[in-house]
């Protein structure tokens, strides 16, 4: 294989593993805008994967399997506006305790349905997400440069994927062109003055938790029966923690996101690829500083030497009008 | 009514009530306002002014009470329902969202559909009018946070008028004002008050009231105590009205005698966290017996540089001499060894630890001192000692030193910090708002301790919002603007000439 290929290759599992990223940030994106801190995304997505899996599983359809993740989803961030918005519990603690619960949760209900250690069953094919093949891609794979990035890149994804990178501009226009994005963004920034032109604080911020609920059901969904064809113990391994950081990175803007997510997902990638390679002078290279990369670079962007990173200013306070 | 008599109520409250915890923040209250006047409400900090207006806002919601617009009753139960009885609120904290335009925090609420960009061009058009119409301007797209004070609070006044408000309630308007800003405001309110609005002015200063105002009500521990026509009665009556006994309203002091420098400032050049310069090339001396003040609008840079006299902040450039010997570097602790004392000026932020009790506060900073412990260790009992002999010189209420510091009011916190500082008798003596958030009674009470430090032979640099309070206290006046001092003045200078100054428009 020449380097040619092996970067398309490298870029095609990038893309791939950047989509529960991207879902998942976009989701981080609309309740943090609000002023809900999410740390309980990551089990936002590993509940969604597993009511994925058992819902395609015993439907057969990938699209209720979808619906499930989702439903699960959002219940959860129910769950964490009822602790940190209604009673005004501290939201870090909420979106942890929610993590532990999908985890435990997940594994005990796997075990009790499917007796396979956590495993849920092999989903059909006819329950997952497969590929589509864009038209032209076969005749493109020989133009090149072009060709190889089509047919391996940009073809031969799931529906998912490209749900995914259509739900960046939506966001944005959302975000930025809605009565609703107005909204939800002056609820994060300053939640008495939403309050003082008369706008319910707490339902702006269920809102943009259920919003937030729907996009990572997907992420949760991609994970179970798009890219793998069973739920897995802990399948979500940390991602929920990337994307947040990826949002971090990204400033907590659309765009950005999308771009943090794909840098994250190629590192990703990246570090199969490494995964007992050997360089030339340096020898083999761990893959953990891949993996940690991440994390590395968003801790360099907090601390300032990336521009500065400015949270949502309401961020993490549960609002209160009394003392 | 079928007669538009001048006389008609806009408002009546009926014996509001409420009460925050243990806290009875309006007892009670009766107030009536006629339509198309302009009502002043005076009272001391804490009186309960916000929360009555807060309520009939729809903020809180009264424990009991009735709210009656025009002559009908309504149920106010969020600031929408407000809203659309035609009220409209102007808060002592700027409601607004920082990162947003002009025009997005005016639409906000009101937005005109479900999708922007419908509203934006109405919007902008309304504005426009409001501006002619009143002396409003205000760039729309201009960034919120990005404006001067002045500017923000036209854009609150322009969200209440876009809504269409008929009722214009103003709460404490003109503290982040300059005094031509604040000039400006009163003409935008006759403006308004002549069109037929009916305008409630919340204030605690009487010059005010007694300038624009056509009727006052006091308020006093949550209590309504009087309403007089503003044109029937004085400003010792409201004064006295106020504090519930008679005040001194001016300071007695006699003239300063001032000795060696004993605190200079050389070409002080402070930033703040995002890199702006806040205090730009700043040189001054502080004498040895007298008391200089530093006059201008809150955020010239006046807070900047108290915090890096006081060490807490680090200059770019320049330095900074205490008893002739150059500082930089020198912690607070330091600065406290050689004989400065700080008085910060957000007492809750930097003066207090308010979960801990009254004795611990009272030492906070002089915990190393021999005095009260050895070692690593404390000794309680001096400190309590301590702390009580404080309380009863400055006649700290309650005499508790075992009592929550949050569990005391404003103006007796502040005792407990002035009481720490000055009784260590340290040679310069820093202060930053002696008296934001404080009774009347203990304004004049913090002022005499002041004055007694001076007369005592200490330097005394005082920094206030306050100008009537730099006028009584100060020898003389240092006027900051835009980070620069833009002229020194004597203590006798008058109003005009240093709100001017204040202003950046005359040196
Ligand atoms: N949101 C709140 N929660 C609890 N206590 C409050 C709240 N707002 C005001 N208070 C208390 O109610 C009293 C009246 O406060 P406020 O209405 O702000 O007075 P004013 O505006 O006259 O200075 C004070 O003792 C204050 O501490
Ligand atoms: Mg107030």
């Amino acid at each position: 294989m020449d380097y040619f290929d092996i970067f398309i290759s490298i870029l095609g599992s990038a893309v791939r593993l950047s989509i529960p990223l991207l879902f998942t940030a976009l989701a981080g994106l609309f309740s943090e805008r609000a002023g809900i801190f999410d740390i309980g995304l990551e089990g936002k997505m590993l509940a969604s994967a597993f009511a994925a899996a058992c819902v395609a599983y015993w439907t057969g359809n990938a699209w209720f399997g979808l619906l499930g993740g989702i439903g699960v989803s959002i219940v959860f961030s129910f769950v964490h506006g009822f602790a940190s918005i209604t009673n005004r519990g501290n939201q870090i603690v909420s979106g942890v305790a929610l993590n532990f619960v999908a985890a435990g949760l997940t594994i005990v209900l796997g075990q009790a349905w499917f007796r396979q250690g956590g495993r849920t069953g092999q989903v059909p094919p006819e329950g997952r997400f497969s590929s589509i093949v864009l038209p032209g891609a076969d005749m493109m794979r020989d133009v090149p440069i072009i060709g190889p990035l089509y047919a391996n890149v940009i073809s031969g994804n799931n529906i998912l994927t490209y749900i995914a990178f259509l739900m960046v501009p939506i966001s944005w226009w959302v975000l930025y062109r809605t009565r609703f994005g107005l909204r939800l963004r002056a609820v994060g920034e300053n939640p008495g003055a939403v309050d003082t032109a008369g706008i319910s604080v707490a339902w702006m911020r269920y809102r943009s938790l259920i919003v937030a609920g729907f996009l990572c059901g997907f992420a949760g969904t991609y994970l179970s029966i798009a890219q793998s064809a069973a739920f897995i113990n802990n399948m979500s391994a940390g991602k929920g923690y990337i994307a947040l950081a990826a949002l971090i990175f990204a400033k907590w803007k659309p765009v950005p996101v999308m771009l943090a997510c794909l840098l994250f997902g190629f590192l990703d990638a990246f570090a199969n690829f490494m995964q007992g390679k050997s360089m030339p002078l340096i020898g083999e290279v761990p893959v953990q500083i891949f993996q940690a990369l991440p994390y590395i670079l968003t801790c360099v962007l907090l601390a300032g030497f990336i521009g500065t990173a400015r949270p949502p200013k309401a961020g993490g306070v549960p609002y209160t009008k009394e003392r | 009514m079928s007669l538009d008599s001048p006389k008609e109520p806009a408002i009546e409250l009926v014996g509001i009530d409420k009460k925050f915890g243990t806290v009875h923040a309006n007892k009670n209250i009766n107030l009536t306002v006629a339509k198309g006047s302009i009502h002043g409400i005076i009272g001391e900090n804490g009186a309960g002014k916000s929360t009555l207006m807060s309520i009939l806002y729809g903020f809180y919601q009264a424990d009991h009470g009735e709210i009656r617009i025009s002559g009908k009753p309504v149920t106010i139960r969020d600031s929408q329902a407000a809203i659309a009885v035609g009220i409209g609120m102007v808060h002592q904290h700027f409601m607004l969202v920082e990162n947003f335009t002009v025009l997005e925090n005016v639409m906000l609420g009101a937005e005109g559909g479900q999708l922007l960009a419908k509203g934006v061009a109405s919007a902008r058009k309304e504005l426009k009018r409001l501006e002619d119409d009143y002396g409003l301007e205000v760039d729309p797209d201009g960034i919120i946070e990005e404006l001067p004070v002045g500017s923000q609070q036209r854009v609150e006044i322009l969200k209440a008028l876009y809504r269409g408000a008929d009722i214009l309630i103003l709460d404490e308007p003109t503290g982040v004002l300059t005094p031509p800003e604040a000039d400006h405001l009163f003409k935008v309110l006759r403006v308004l008050r002549d069109q037929g609005k009916t305008i409630i002015l919340i204030t605690h200063k009487l010059r005010e009231i007694m300038a624009i105002t056509d009727t006052v009500s006091v308020m006093r521990r949550g209590e309504m105590v009087a309403t007089r026509k503003t044109a029937e009665t004085t400003v010792e009556e409201l004064a006295e009205l106020m504090v519930g006994r008679r005040v001194l309203l001016h300071v007695e002091k006699g003239a300063a005698n001032p000795g060696a420098v004993l605190m200079s400032v050389r070409n002080l050049t402070v930033k703040d966290s995002r890199g702006v310069t806040m205090v730009d090339d700043v040189s001054f001396d502080v004498r040895a017996g007298e008391i200089v003040g530093i006059a201008g609008v809150a955020g010239n840079g006046q807070s900047e540089l108290l915090e890096a006299i006081a060490g807490i902040r680090k200059p770019s450039s320049g330095e900074i001499f205490i008893d002739g010997k150059p500082v930089a570097g020198v912690d607070p602790a330091g600065l406290r060894d050689l004989g400065l004392a700080h008085i910060p000026e957000d007492r809750h932020h930097m003066g207090l630890v308010l979960k801990f009790e009254e004795y611990e506060n009272s030492i906070l900073g002089y915990h190393r001192d021999p005095r009260y412990g050895r070692g690593p260790f404390l000794d309680l009992d001096a400190m309590r000692k301590d702390a009580e002999e404080k309380i009863a010189k400055y006649d700290i209420r309650p005499p508790n030193p075992r009592l929550r510091t949050a569990n005391f009011s404003g103006g007796n916190q502040q005792k407990i910090v002035v009481a720490r500082e000055i009784e260590r008798d340290p040679k310069m003596l820093i202060i930053g708002q002696p008296t934001r958030g404080v009774d009347i009674g203990a304004i004049e009470f913090i002022h005499k301790r002041i004055i007694e430090m001076r007369d005592a032979g200490k330097a005394v640099l005082l920094v206030s919002v306050e100008l009537d309070e730099i006028r009584s206290l100060s020898d003389r006046i240092l006027v900051m603007f835009a980070g620069k001092i833009v002229g020194e003045k004597s203590g006798e200078a008058g109003e005009q000439t240093l709100g001017l100054m204040m202003a950046g428009i005359a040196a």
